[in-house]
């Protein structure tokens, strides 16, 4: 029982990312019917996002203390960052611990342009185009985009912190009365896990409750009513396009204390993300989130110890499998509409 | 001759002569000049332009004709590559054996993907292909470890049985061979300032590629090539004319992933070693965008594509700030500075930016890849030259049609 | 002789019933047509004759063979094409290759690995498939791609396509839609000269005039349900048969 439970909790975190990127592909595959093989890079995007806010706080100006000697005896170098400068020691070193969190207003704007830049820049002419050419041509993208990263950032992952006070561990067991130290879980996850949970629910909201949303869903049903309706529908679905790439950056931004950040992470998502995508359903976003936690609970169940000694490697695989499994006898997922994506 | 037509068999002698020559047309430069850093007439990269050639050929008979896009068949070249290291541990040096199995199980292992994944078609076949690629990447990493050595990758070692020849020959590895030809032996000729390398392994890949390309131009020309182009134009109306697409799709499937075994094979005889990430499905992208930049569904454009990007590579990879100020010395300093400064990123360890980059331009403005671009160019050259010379060209030329 | 016969077939789509135990029957070498108003159930039903859809109930028999069940390209090779209310074709290939494809089919059957022959010396099937696009007067055009055709143009290519086969039995989805009155003269003598050569034709089509210049018998449609069957002239009067379109107006 509390290993299970583990299991699930276990898989939320990396479940969470999943759905987050599986529904901003969905949402774009959805309003735009754009195959976007460079979601993934607007993931490692948004985590860069955070890796850069942490590094633009710690900029540091250097002080020499004349009072102090380092071991080789000369004048001891301060750095101190400016933000410890400008609002004061405690302030100042609580903003740079903070940094993720902060890169979350950080990366909105950000994502926002980079998703509208590539809508507006490329994207559109790809609309009329075949699905080869459009899978094609963001594959194009995608690396051009982890490539710009990889040049700044370098090849190597960049460890980025969460606050502090999150670095510890719930003791969750002990939380619902089993016994204590066995089902340990890092407050960050938890974090994750409810901050995904709140972008879905937004998301989820904004399209049932607002007329824009209720314009993109109708556009997402029959594109061309609604353009006859006299209703500018491409514009919307450009928002459309930005607010996925927010979602796809949030999703980076938050994941970065997780995994540390290093250029080909979106590649490494994106493919799973996909799959995610088609096992939820092509075109259903409840298909996507559902699918997300699904697969990322399902994986982290596969990678238990009891089941690696019986299916040796089985956790490598688990996904791709149950995606082969899906695909062949459910074609259109596990939530998908008829009439998507078949020709 | 061959049973080609004449366009096909100037088409395929072409080739040839551009195989065999291949030393010295691609050591244009002699030694030691500034540009022969350009050249690329040596042994390894040469069997590089051959290898991916193949692969690229047998890729396009799969996607340039069907329209089906893989997004996994570097899982059956790495399975060829495993293959054929094995039976150079277990069997002999020779490569031909090597060769074989290594085409066998790619067409086996191809044949299961295929079977399952053309269940399916348009994106869904796309991810599926992806989806058994990156579990086989994952397994050979993993739990197949016994079979392929994991992360350090398969090797050849002293103690292998090689029960038709010998495990050792004075202390080391044998060579990989071709009935006793060692692969890595060379003939090295010096003309003038000129220098140029001919290859038994490079020979042997040449041999191979002439006959993957003249089986290729058999397909495009054959009843079997047409219906696979039925299948890209309206699978619905083939199947209403009493044909079944599925095997015609699954054939062309297991036909590119032995082209693929081959390729994987010919590494191997070229460079006894295997590893995963081989099967990577960037690697298998790789492959996508050889094809495309030649030009899918025409016959030579997916070697022209490999050759092209493989070129590229190398070169792209090998220039250094150090050459870029070298080139630019006759400036000003300051106009040096920025223009190394520009180019930078693109060079050296930068070079997937530039392939990324050319990739996007391709797709966006030349879907057509390198064939459409020479065929725009002939157009617009004919229609200025016929608008020159007036009809009585067109006259002349109908009744050699 | 009957070639298809046709018993008690329904069909639902979800509370829809589109076809309404209809039964039906060809005799063989006749041009049989099948008109009804929109909405009848025709095109349903000509796509649970060729295995585009499957029968909730009832059986469709070709000869002795049950269709019901086989795959569309099984339906083909025992006899039955079909020619689309909107043209398929393939529109990347030349004319030719348009109309060698079902004639090779025709031969080799759904499969056959024919990877190492030349097709373009396939004598055989390149003099049938010219033949074939000389009848439909396309013969100059055999090296254009298809989908450059107009639109009426593709429809008598596709026709040549079915043509190449001999097919026992011609499905025709409105072979007349949207063309004018000349082209629609032409298609009909097309057609009439196929039916010398006995190939039995089921013909769905709007166009009364149509109708009546080959038809030998006539069933009509109404909601699902076969309403009226006969001669041309008895249709004609039928008063049934103007009341389900509307009064009658145009018949």
């Amino acid at each position: 029982m509390d290993a299970i439970l583990l299991q699930i909790l276990n898989g939320l975190d990396k479940g969470s990312a999943y759905a987050l990127i599986a529904l901003g592909l969905t949402l774009i595959f959805g309003t735009l019917g754009v195959v976007n093989f460079a979601h993934g890079a607007l993931f490692m995007i948004g985590a860069f996002c955070a890796v850069t806010l942490s590094r633009l706080l710690s900029l540091s100006f250097v002080t020499i203390d004349e009072t102090q000697k380092d071991f080789l005896g000369n004048p001891l170098k301060v750095e101190t960052p400016y933000v410890e400068a400008w609002f004061g020691p405690q302030t100042g070193s609580a903003i740079i611990d903070w940094a993720v969190p902060l890169a979350i207003l950080f990366s909105i704007p950000i994502m926002a342009l980079v998703g509208l830049f590539m809508e507006r820049g490329l994207i559109k002419y790809f609309y009329k185009r075949p699905h080869a050419d459009q899978i094609l041509v963001t594959f194009g993208l995608a690396i051009v985009l982890q490539e710009i990263i990889k040049y700044f950032f370098g090849a190597n992952p960049i460890p980025t912190p969460a606050p502090d006070v999150f670095s510890g561990s719930l003791d969750f067991g002990a939380l619902v009365g089993m016994d204590p130290n066995v089902i340990i879980y890092p407050y960050w996850r938890i974090v994750y896990f409810l901050f995904a949970a709140a972008i879905v629910g937004a998301v989820f909201a904004f399209l049932r409750f607002t007329t824009f949303g209720m314009v993109v869903r109708a556009g997402m049903a029959d594109r061309q009513t609604v353009g006859l309706l006299g209703i500018n529908i491409d514009k919307r679905f450009t928002v459309m396009f930005a607010l996925a790439a927010v979602v796809a950056g949030l999703a980076g931004v938050m994941y970065a204390p997780i995994n540390s950040p290093n250029y080909h992470m979106g590649m490494d998502f994106l493919v799973l993300s996909f799959v995610v995508v088609v096992v939820g359903g092509m075109g259903s976003l409840p298909g996507a989130v559902l699918a997300g936690f699904v697969l990322g609970i399902l994986e982290s169940f596969a990678s238990m110890a009891q089941v690696v000694a019986l299916l040796p490697g089985i956790n490598q695989i688990i996904i791709y499998l149950v995606a082969i499994v899906i695909l062949l006898t459910r074609p259109r997922g596990l939530m998908g509409r008829k009439g998507v994506m078949e020709s | 001759m061959f049973g080609l037509n004449k366009k096909d068999t100037s088409l395929f002698f072409l080739v040839l002569l551009l195989v065999v020559f291949a030393p010295f047309l691609l050591n244009p430069f002699p030694e030691g000049s500034e540009l022969a850093q350009f050249n690329a007439g040596y042994p390894d990269l040469m069997q590089r332009f051959l290898i991916f050639g193949i692969f690229a050929i047998g890729f396009n008979i799969l996607f340039g004709l069907t329209g089906y896009l893989s997004f996994g068949h570097a899982a059956f070249l790495g399975v060829g590559s495993y293959a054929g290291v094995w039976m150079m541990k277990l069997l002999t040096m020779n490569v031909i054996p090597a060769i074989f199995m290594s085409v066998v199980f790619a067409g086996l292992f191809s044949l299961l993907v295929g079977y399952i994944s053309l269940r399916r078609s348009g994106i869904y076949f796309s991810i599926l292909t992806l989806a058994f690629a990156q579990m086989s990447f994952s397994l050979a990493y993993s739990v197949l470890t016994p079979i392929t050595n994991g992360e350090t990758g398969l090797q050849l070692a002293l103690d292998d049985p090689r029960i038709l020849g010998v495990s050792s020959e004075n202390g080391a590895i044998p060579p990989a061979n071709f009935f006793g030809i060692p692969m890595r032996e060379s003939f090295e000729m010096s003309a003038g300032g000129w220098l140029f390398t001919f290859n038994a392994g490079y020979y042997l890949c040449a041999v191979f590629m002439m006959i993957a390309f003249y089986i290729a131009v058999r397909i495009f020309r054959s009843p079997f090539g047409m219906m696979l182009r039925a299948v890209k134009s309206n699978q619905q109306r083939m199947n209403f004319t009493g044909l079944n697409s599925r095997p015609y799709t699954l054939a062309a499937f297991v036909i590119s992933g032995m082209y693929a075994g081959l390729a994987g094979g010919l590494m191997v005889a070229m460079d006894p070693l295997a590893g995963a990430e081989r099967m990577q499905w960037t690697a298998s992208g790789e492959v996508v965008l050889m094809t495309i930049l030649g030009g899918a569904g025409t016959l030579i454009g997916p070697v022209l594509g490999a050759g092209f990007i493989k070129y590229c590579e190398n070169i792209f990879s090998k220039i250094n700030d150090n050459i870029l100020y070298g080139w630019f010395s006759g400036l000003p300093e300051g106009v040096a500075d920025f223009l190394v400064f520009v180019i930078h990123p693109f060079i050296g360890k930068g070079w997937h930016l530039t392939l990324g980059i050319m990739f996007m331009l391709i797709v966006i403005f030349l879907p057509g890849g390198i064939m459409e671009g020479v065929e725009r160019i002939g157009r617009l050259f004919k229609r200025k030259s016929s608008s020159d010379k007036n009809s009585s060209a067109r006259a002349s030329a109908a009744p050699a049609e | 002789m009957e070639i298809l016969r046709v018993e008690g077939v329904n069909k639902s789509f979800g509370g829809l019933r589109a076809l309404n135990n209809v039964n039906f029957s060809v005799e063989e070498g006749t041009v049989h047509a099948i008109i009804g108003p929109n909405g009848a159930g025709k095109s349903t039903f000509l796509n649970c004759l060729i295995g585009r859809l499957i029968p909730d109930t009832g059986s469709v028999m070709f000869g002795d063979i049950s269709l019901t069940g086989m795959k569309p390209y099984e339906i083909n090779q025992i006899g039955v094409s079909r020619v689309f209310q909107t043209p398929e074709i393939f529109g990347d290939l030349t004319l030719l290759e348009n109309i060698m494809i079902p004639a090779i089919a025709k031969r080799d059957g759904e499969f056959k690995l024919h990877a190492f022959k030349d097709v373009s010396k396939d004598a055989e099937i390149r003099d049938k498939a010219l033949h074939m696009l000389e009848d439909v007067g396309l013969a100059e055009k055999k090296d254009s791609v298809a989908g450059s055709l107009s639109r009426g143009d593709k429809r008598r290519l596709e026709l040549a396509m079915c043509l190449s086969q001999d097919p026992k039995l011609l499905l025709l989805d409105e072979p007349t839609a949207g063309m004018s009155r000349a082209d629609t003269n032409n298609t009909i003598d097309l057609l009439k000269r196929i039916g010398d050569r006995g190939i039995t034709k089921v013909v769905i089509e709007h166009d009364m005039h149509v109708v009546f210049s080959l038809a030998d018998k006539v069933t009509v449609l109404a909601q699902g349900a076969i309403i009226a069957e006969g001669k041309p002239e008895d249709i004609k009067g039928d008063p049934r048969v103007q009341e389900a379109y509307l009064g009658g107006a145009h018949l």
